[in-house]
């Protein structure tokens, strides 16, 4: 990272963890000496070549990687049915719901757990929204026989059985919560209770690239594999880089992961898509569109929340997305201009969830149909010659339950 | 902050007690606040309701979304503080809570609301000193005191960074955990104290987890303050609004066992 112009994007956070004012360590004090810690032993990681020989083994035999990148030739050709003379962008998707477990999210856990080896912890706990970060976690923990917590918002396992028994065939328990809207944001704080109570054996896999520092750094750079494949599949497969990018948010981990290392590129447009629920001006999870700056769960960020600084309660369709916070590095892009923030809604996301089934034969989930939304939105008034790439970050079977009750289908 | 200070006496420990502002309802806080005093509290620590505390056990939890449920907004709180001022000049209120209701229209607003409402001292639980700037330079300026939390994870090497800029009394958090679950066995209290005395000169305060007055009677001997709130909110969520007397009552076991605690 060293070698960075200084005017570079990529030279976030600073020694303190702080994205511009975003980011931080606001945890309570007994958390403190483990944060700090767990920075010591990463920076540590960061300069063994070991850590990432190991890292990058797994990702290739053990995830799948490198996930394709695919043209999306039916999606584009749809678009152009549609779209003026001479627009209607090329499609391409990365293709990171074929990994092992059906979602980026296990980039970022082998990571994680390859950090709590080092650190000797013995115990794993997380958090989990729509069930994927829980069942990736899950999945490392089986496959490095750590014992394993998963904190999951009663709403959220309603909504998500069949990852509540892939989690529990993989041998992790299921904490049910039950306080507050009982979602992602719940779960995490009672993954926070459960840290601050057992420090000492214990490590917290965080999900997305939120909470405090290191997270948000860690996180991104795990997930960061998904943007270095992109740039260079893309230039083998085109010679060029795309000129736009397109990922879903929740805490914005495949985002970011996507968007990080093409910031330095000037010609790349990027756009991060939250879950705009029922609508931006009824219940929805878009913390940029309909939040504002703040503290919670260990970072300053942009939150959803009333003019007391009280957590005011998320929606989304996509239980992924249903949460009143995003990752602080967002919220400094967003602030910086770099990257373009829009949102799409339930109704959205679900056409464009078939939309994606009948003409690629890809079912997503919910997470990256708010992306394919947006895209479809952007790729109409782009040329014909320009390429948009999305990032494809979850696949849907854990999805057709919800959907088949929003479309009134009995499964 | 001299109200703060000359409230440990040289020959006991100090009882500071801890409610949970505008519960059940904001109307009743006052009331609940005076029988904190009348039971014999040295130190009041006014809980400021988060919609997300993640450093509490479900007693403050629920107590938390009882008082947001009956409305209670920031303005309330300060209003609470006020009143209570005007009733009682003497005894220092220590307002407790979390970073983002304390911040969201920025730390100086945060402490002239302070200092226009008399409190002494705020407990910020998730505002380690990495970032103090947030908050704690505003209030030191206008000599509102910002309260240190020592916690069993806190080493030789972590100490001093803690003391750095810490006023009022240093708070040690007995336990590795969220309020009111277990307590902390006595010997090791003792062995932590006696640690951090020797760093400051701060009067030290020990909580969580300390429910009955034999507990409290026990830190008394070692520390200069021992503070209760779980079990105090637990009364108020039993009683609701007819609470105050049950507060009182209990409290006032608690100070008479603290008061006894050092004449053996």
């Amino acid at each position: 990272m060293n070698d960075l112009p200084p005017n570079s994007y990529r030279n976030q956070p600073d020694e303190r963890g702080h994205f511009g004012e975003f980011g931080g360590r606001y945890v309570a004090e007994t958390l403190m000496p483990l944060i700090l810690d767990l920075e010591k032993h990463y920076r540590a990681a960061q300069a063994d070549p070991a850590f990432e020989e190991q890292f990058n083994d797994l990702l290739e035999h053990y995830v799948g990687r490198p996930s394709p990148l695919y043209y999306a030739e039916r999606l584009t050709d749809h678009v152009r049915e549609t779209a003026p003379e001479g627009k209607g962008a090329q499609i391409w998707f990365k293709r990171d719901e074929l990994n092992h477990t059906g979602a980026h999210k296990i980039n970022n856990c082998i990571g994680q757990i390859l950090l709590a080896l080092r650190m000797g912890k013995t115990r794993i706990i997380a958090e989990t929204g729509a069930g994927q970060h829980g069942v990736a976690t899950a999945t490392v923990c089986a496959r490095f026989n750590l014992p394993c917590t998963i904190f999951m918002g009663a709403t959220d396992i309603e909504r998500q059985k069949p990852n509540i028994f892939r989690m529990k065939l993989l041998g992790a328990e299921v904490v049910s919560v039950t306080s507050g809207s009982a979602t992602l944001k719940d779960a995490m704080n009672e993954a926070l209770r459960d840290w601050v109570a057992n420090v000492h054996d214990t490590f917290y896999i965080i999900g997305t690239a939120a909470g405090p520092h290191p997270y948000p750094e860690l996180v991104r750079d795990f997930q960061s594999v998904i943007g270095k494949e992109a740039r260079a599949q893309m230039l083998a497969r085109t010679g060029r880089l795309p000129d736009l990018l397109v990922a879903a948010i929740g805490g914005g981990s495949n985002a970011i992961g996507l968007f990080h290392p093409f910031l330095d590129d000037p010609d790349v447009k990027m756009l991060g898509i939250e879950a705009a629920g029922h609508g931006l001006d009824k219940q929805h999870a878009a913390s940029l569109a309909g939040g504002g700056p703040g503290i919670l769960h260990g970072n300053k960020t942009y939150l959803l929340q009333d003019e007391d600084g009280q957590i005011t309660e998320a929606h989304s369709i996509s239980a992924g997305l249903d949460y009143p916070g995003i990752g602080p590095e967002h919220s400094w892009l967003k602030e910086s201009g770099r990257v373009d923030y829009d949102s799409a809604t339930d109704t959205e996301a679900l056409d464009a969830f078939q939309l994606l089934c009948r003409t690629e034969g890809i079912i997503p989930a919910l997470e990256p149909s708010h992306a394919i939304a947006a895209v479809v939105r952007e790729a109409v008034k782009m040329d014909r010659d320009q390429i948009i790439l999305a990032n494809l970050c979850g696949r849907g079977d854990k999805d057709i339950f919800t959907v088949a009750e929003a479309l009134g289908t009995e499964i | 902050m001299t109200r703060l200070s000359q409230s440990f006496p040289a020959d006991r420990a100090a009882l500071v007690a801890f409610v949970t502002a505008g519960d059940p309802t904001p109307t009743d806080t006052g009331a609940i606040l005076d029988a904190l005093v009348d039971g014999g509290a040295d130190i009041i620590e006014l809980g400021m309701p988060f919609t997300d505390p993640m450093a509490d056990g479900p007693s403050i939890q629920e107590a938390d979304i009882r008082s947001l449920a009956a409305g209670t907004k920031t303005a309330d709180i300060f209003n609470m503080a006020k009143e209570f001022r005007q009733r009682n000049p003497d005894t220092p209120l220590v307002l407790m809570g979390y970073a983002n209701p304390m911040t969201i229209r920025g730390s100086e607003w945060f402490a002239d609301a302070c200092v226009d409402a008399g409190v002494d001292a705020v407990i910020c639980v998730d505002i380690p000193v990495e970032e103090d700037e947030s908050l704690g330079d505003a209030l030191r300026a206008k000599d509102v005191a910002v309260i240190r939390l020592a916690t069993p994870t806190t080493d030789a090497e972590r100490l001093p960074t803690i003391l750095n800029n810490a006023s009022g009394f240093l708070y040690y958090v007995s336990v590795a955990g969220i309020t009111g679950q277990q307590q902390a066995a006595q010997a090791s209290i003792e062995e932590a104290v006696a640690r951090l005395k020797a760093g400051t000169a701060l009067p030290v305060a020990v909580g969580f987890g300390v429910r009955t007055p034999e507990q409290a009677a026990d830190i008394a001997r070692v520390a200069d303050g021992v503070v209760v709130g779980s079990a105090i909110v637990e009364i108020v969520g039993k009683y609701g609004k007819d609470a105050a007397p049950h507060v009182r009552d209990y409290v006032k076991s608690l100070s008479d066992a603290i008061r006894a605690a050092r004449e053996v």
